[in-house]
């Protein structure tokens, strides 16, 4: 690791003022720290949002979970609101990493940091979120840009995640062998107005919605509707764990078990 | 049996220090005034290295020097060796090229040593590296095994179409007689996949100098401190033995990586000198993924011949060996004659031809990993018996029963002198545990859910305690394969047994401790087992090969067995009784006959106070040492038998049961055996679906962290059922075999065997991820739902 | 140079850190306490886990500046100050859940936390999908999951002690 300035702001306020050029933020810090381990980020200093109080928390409206940007998968997945309101939010937390990754790991860092294989964004995507930030709100379609690319401007910081409560909702991860990650995450969210179906860990982009079984969602939610369906492998990635076809086929197969999931709920 | 002698579940002594974190690996030992090391590492697969600057990096804070292969060779400092001389099928010798422990005009795989930074601090060490410039003419580099020989590029000139040898064994004649008057031929195309072995504890060594006594040491994760002080000073050059001490203290698994003699620890010592500071290096997990050896790699074609009712008539081999860059410290041994003997399995097959080709490629060396060339063996004895019997339509179990050895000795065709066992009883045994009888209902259960279900066996033979020397020798060793020991009775009775095999994992602390309570009746907590320091221990060839049983207790047992007989001397002169009459039994020596008697630390005090006897007549003292040389290998077999469920949707593959029925001879800690056992199933169920160093076309490591590599996890097991069944080993005194290996050996081909049951076709290879078994289920027909 | 202040295995610590220093490099070289092992670059092994504030966190990807002000468990905090085993300790010693050893503390910090999490009674299902982010390559994890298991049920029978965290 190479040296930098450390950090450690009480405030949104104080933190957005040390947001410098070269200055990098940590939350749980399971992406930075071994990334700069390896020499292969340098940041010339990092701010720890780790001591804000007003960036930990889960807030239940009516409608809505708030979850703020430092609260941890661990949290989310014990949550005894998340498990209420939005059961695979839940679940899908505690699909990420590993129970002391889960005690770091935060909701604010993953999606600001939008790592392809990243769980968080194919929910947001699904059930509609809203990005929170300290300056504005975002809509999960204008915040997601593509590979470990957002919206997120200068001096711009995630401070939360709104959800807006679906009917029915769950989550299927298909992890990659070895890292974890998704290889194929697809989350599948019966909201008031319609259906949709988010797809991470595959697209060569990030992550996205998949249409066409959301078309086909829509006439009748049920796994039936997707039979036989899998999507295009165009645009998807292909590595050492899993070809363009076989995540095309596994999207297909996760969103089926998604379904039956949630209509099972 | 005592609750602490052979046979007892004794729980481990060494835990303690373990469960409390108060374990000393070599990482956590820091030397007054000690320096740190970092290397710099070949980014080309093959290269010629033009030039190296690093009169940048020598002017960086903290940076005490930067050492190349050019000051190596201005100290003379010789190349790493291997110690295993194969010829080839003409005649000549292996091909073998340098290996400089920093390179020396070209690099050679990814990962290649290229210099060395010491500095101050470890974050200094990694600055300097990067201010180095080196200058590469990058070549084409050799990856794939199979296209390796003649590729057109050559990665040592002493082997200009890259093969180190063509060595064969068995007889080709008689085979090919077999093969013509065969009524089925079957053959069979097998990759045996590259394996990373990954203890979890990295590498690392610490040299240091003392000026004053003109000698170094080094603390290293090694499985056999003396031998690598042996090849550091005869071959290395780095200072003779007697100037030189090598201490592996708490080793965190080895597996066979922390055999050898590798270019770091070499680095580390030698330049503990050179700067005058004691040099410590840790291997991160990238750099253990990069250069510790690798193991197995073969691509191989095995055919066998059977006559009309499946009789084994011949068996054909035909393996190709990749070695990678340099030949590693016994990496010629493994694919050759830790390979071949073993292709008879548990069978009586009277003709067996195998032909090896070992090749160089541009990729880490590949040399012993859990098993070292008896897996490979066992994979290809136990798919193409499993194909045979599936094309002759016979039940797999009793093709193999039909097959076995039944009468011992038996004289297998290629070396193997089988002493004993009785696999008909592994077997049964086994089919109980697994309860086969029920597999065809649950095989039904899991089509109903659209599941693929399969049951595979695997009977395994395997070779333990290598040797006998003169064998050994006459076969290429450079070394002989003997243990030694020495037991060091105190005045007051308690025990030091010092012995040259080392435990990292195996728990020998306890099991030699239990040996000795056991055959002198002392109280095991009075025994200490020291090991691992090579100016404690006089000489040892540490532990690999499931080895330290057979061949390490036997040397125990040998010293002890001239312990007794020097404490019955003593006896006999306190108690006034000749020493004919004196017997030594449950930890007294008495007069036969009497009620007379003495403790046995009574005698140790006697032996050691001298008042009772004359220097002219009885040396004083109570120590004795031994060197045991056993008479032929030993043979631990078995049979494990997998059942597995594919889910043909994802290519996810559930380990339902797995069953594992050994034969180790006499068991000294059934606990400690058990566990051996589970330890080598999670890694042979890893090699079969799930681990595979992966290089791609430029020679770069795909899978270079646990981000690719994929390790098993607790997750990816049952609880394993395990069986034993006992033919006491005649070639050794205690009659035990060697567990360590089984599990790795025997696994991956029952793993396999199930899997391809399962799926009603042959056409999976290892690691059957669950991307290959998504493609090869849409080949698979669904299973019949009817009875079968 | 950052001053960090936080309690270790019950004792306050104060020192100048680097802010580049992880836990783990703090806790071996700073405070001696060699337990804690370093076994991948990757968080993904393990043999790093202690507590943070009674939670397991991976060592290796925690900044030692990140600690300051907070509660540090390591394996060498784990018995009772007259050094009798904690409950889990002496499972893992019972039920052979150790070979080599370098695995061990992350498995023990883990299991304890699992413990506190998921209580006393655990399943085996339970056991092995909660060591995800611990790889051993010596046992096969068979014994592990027999320890964890009766160490949960040993850790019920046992007063709490949780003053250490």
């Amino acid at each position: 690791m190479y040296a930098f300035d450390y950090h450690r702001p009480t405030s949104v306020k104080e933190a957005v003022g040390l947001l410098t050029d070269g200055a990098k933020i940590v939350a749980g810090g399971h992406t930075l720290l071994p990334t700069m381990k390896q020499r292969l980020a340098a940041p010339e200093s990092l701010i720890d949002l780790g001591r804000i109080p007003d960036l930990v928390g889960i807030e239940r409206t009516p409608r809505s979970l708030t979850i703020a940007a430092m609260t941890t998968h661990g949290a989310v997945a014990e949550s005894a609101e998340v498990k209420e309101a939005i059961p695979a939010l839940a679940e899908l937390a505690a699909l990420i990493g590993d129970p002391a990754v889960r005690h770091r790991g935060t909701i604010g860092g993953s999606v600001a940091n939008n790592d392809p294989a990243a769980d968080y964004p194919a929910a947001c995507l699904a059930l509609g979120a809203t990005i929170l930030t300290n300056k504005r709100k975002l809509s999960s379609e204008e915040f997601f840009l593509g590979l470990f690319e957002t919206a997120l401007e200068e001096g711009e910081i995630v401070t939360g995640v709104s959800f807006p409560i679906p009917h029915k909702a769950a989550y299927e991860k298909f992890r990659n062998p070895a890292s974890r990650y998704a290889l194929v995450g697809v989350f599948v969210a019966k909201r008031p107005s319609d259906i949709r179906v988010a797809v991470t860990g595959s697209g060569s982009n990030g992550v996205f919605r998949w249409t066409e079984a959301e078309d086909a969602l829509a006439k009748r939610f049920s796994p039936k509707s997707l039979e036989g369906m899998s999507a295009s492998p165009d645009g998807l990635n292909s590595d050492l764990h899993a070809d363009a076809a076989y995540r095309a086929h596994l999207i297909g197969v996760m969103a089926r078990r998604a379904v039956q999931k949630a209509a099972d709920r | 049996m005592t609750a602490t002698g052979i046979g007892a579940p004794v729980r481990r002594k060494e835990d303690q220090r373990f469960i409390t974190g108060k374990g000393r690996y070599v990482d956590d030992i820091n030397r007054p005034g000690q320096a740190h090391a970092c290397f710099l590492r070949s980014p080309h697969a093959h290269a010629a290295i033009r030039g190296i600057d690093a009169a940048a990096a020598r002017a960086m804070p903290g940076v005490l020097a930067v050492l190349t292969g050019e000051d190596l060779a201005a100290d003379k400092v010789g190349g790493l060796i291997c110690g295993w001389m194969i010829h080839s099928k003409d005649g000549t010798p292996m091909k073998a090229g340098p290996h400089p422990a920093l390179a020396q005009g070209k690099v050679r795989y990814v990962g290649d040593h290229v210099a060395v930074v010491v500095a101050e601090t470890l974050n200094q060490a990694k600055d300097a590296v990067e201010a180095i410039t080196v200058e590469y003419d990058v070549l084409t580099p050799v990856v794939e095994t199979a296209r390796a020989a003649g590729a057109g590029t050559t990665v040592h000139d002493e082997a200009p179409d890259n093969v180190v040898f063509n060595w064969h064994l068995g007889n080709k004649p008689e085979v090919d007689a077999a093969f013509g008057r065969a009524a089925h031929v079957v053959g069979l195309d097998i990759v045996n996949n590259r394996l990373v072995p990954n203890p979890i504890e990295p590498r690392a060594a610490v040299g240091e100098y003392d000026d004053a006594e003109e000698a170094f040491t080094l603390y290293t994760t090694s499985q056999n401190p003396h031998v690598a002080r042996l090849v550091l000073s005869a071959f290395i050059g780095i200072a003779p033995e007697n100037k030189l001490r090598v201490v592996a203290p708490d080793v965190g698994g080895g597996f066979g990586s922390k055999i050898f003699i590798y270019a770091e620890e070499t680095v580390c010592v030698w330049a503990a000198k050179k700067v005058g500071r004691p040099v410590k290096w840790t291997c991160d997990r990238t750099e253990a993924f990069l250069c510790d050896a690798h193991g197995r790699d073969h691509v191989t074609r095995a055919e066998m011949a059977l006559d009309e009712g499946g009789k084994i008539l011949g068996l054909k081999v035909h393996t190709i060996a990749n070695l990678g860059a340099y030949l590693s410290t016994f990496a010629s041994s493994v694919p050759t004659y830790l390979y071949a003997p073993l292709l008879s399995g548990q069978y009586n097959i009277p003709a067996i031809y195998c032909e090896v080709d070992g090749v160089y490629t541009n990729t880490a060396p590949v040399d012993a990993y859990r098993g070292a060339g008896r897996p490979e063996a066992t994979f290809v004895i136990e798919r193409i018996v499993e194909v045979a019997a599936r094309q002759l339509g016979q039940d797999p179990a009793r093709f193999r029963r039909r097959n076995y050895v039944r009468s011992f000795p038996h004289q297998t065709p290629v070396i193997m002198n089988y002493d004993c066992g009785d696999y008909g009883a592994s077997l049964d045994k086994a089919l109980e545990i697994a309860d086969v009888k029920g597999f065809p209902k649950r095989r039904r259960e899991s089509a109903r859910t659209g599941k693929l279900r399969g049951l595979g066996y695997s009977s395994y033979i395997e070779a333990c305690g290598i040797a006998p020397s003169q064998a050994v020798g006459a076969l290429g060793a450079g070394v002989g394969l003997w243990e030694s020991a020495e037991v060091r009775v105190n005045p007051t009775g308690s025990i030091e047994v010092l012995t040259g095999s080392h435990s990292h994992g195996q728990g020998h602390e306890t099991t030699f401790a239990q040996l000795v309570s056991d055959r002198l009746g002392v109280p095991i907590d009075s025994v200490t087992i020291v090991h691992g320091d090579t100016d404690k221990v006089q000489f040892g060839m540490g532990t690999y090969g499931s080895r330290s049983g057979a061949v390490g207790m036997s040397a125990i047992a040998k010293a002890i067995d001239k312990v007794i007989a020097k404490g019955r001397k003593v006896a006999a002169y306190v108690l006034e009784a000749g020493e004919g009459d004196i017997e030594f039994k449950d930890g007294r020596f008495g007069v036969a006959g009497t009620d007379r008697s003495l403790a046995f630390g009574e005698v140790a005090l006697q032996a050691y106070v001298a008042h009772k006897f004359s220097g002219a007549d009885l040396e004083p003292g109570l120590k004795e040492g031994a060197f045991y040389d056993p008479t032929n290998f030993t043979f631990p077999a078995g049979m494990h038998i997998c059942e597995l469920e594919v889910d043909p949707e994802t290519g996810h593959v559930t380990i339902a049961r797995f069953t594992a029925v050994d034969d180790f001879g006499t068991v000294i800690n059934p606990m400690i055996v058990e566990g051996q056992v589970h330890g080598g199933i999670a890694q042979g169920v890893g090699q079969a679906l799930y681990e595979g160093a992966v290089y791609d076309a430029d020679g770069q490591l795909v899978t270079a962290s646990f981000m690719d590599y994929r390790m098993p996890r607790a997750e990816d097991f049952p609880s394993f059922a395990v069986g034993m069944t006992v033919t006491p080993c005649p070639s050794n005194p205690l009659g035990i075999k060697g567990c360590g290996e089984a599990g790795a050996i025997a696994a991956p081909a029952a793993v396999m065997n199930a899997l391809t049951d399962a799926l009603g076709h042959e056409g999976i290879a290892m690691p059957a991820t669950p991307l290959a078994v998504w493609r090869a289920a849409q080949a698979s027909r669904p299973q019949p739902l009817a009875a079968e | 140079m950052t001053s960090v202040s936080l309690t270790v295995n019950g004792k306050a610590v104060t020192a100048d850190v680097e802010p580049r220093t992880l836990l783990v490099q703090f806790l071996r070289e700073g405070q001696r306490l060699t337990g804690t092992h370093v076994g991948c670059d990757t968080s993904q092994c393990g043999a790093c886990v202690v507590h943070l504030d009674g939670e397991a966190v991976k060592a290796c990807t925690t900044l030692a500046v990140q600690c300051d002000g907070r509660t540090v468990t390591t394996i060498e905090g784990l018995a009772a100050p007259g050094g009798t085993l904690h409950p889990m300790q002496a499972a893992f010693r019972e039920h052979h859940g150790l070979q080599c050893g370098y695995c061990t503390p992350g498995m023990i910090m883990t299991a304890v936390d699992l413990v506190r999490r998921k209580g006393h009674h655990l399943d085996e299902a339970t056991i092995r999908h909660e060591l995800e982010g611990n790889i051993c390559r010596c046992t096969g994890y068979h014994n592990i999951v027999k320890a964890i298991a009766a160490g949960a049920e040993a850790m019920a029978a046992e007063p709490v002690r949780e003053a250490a965290e």
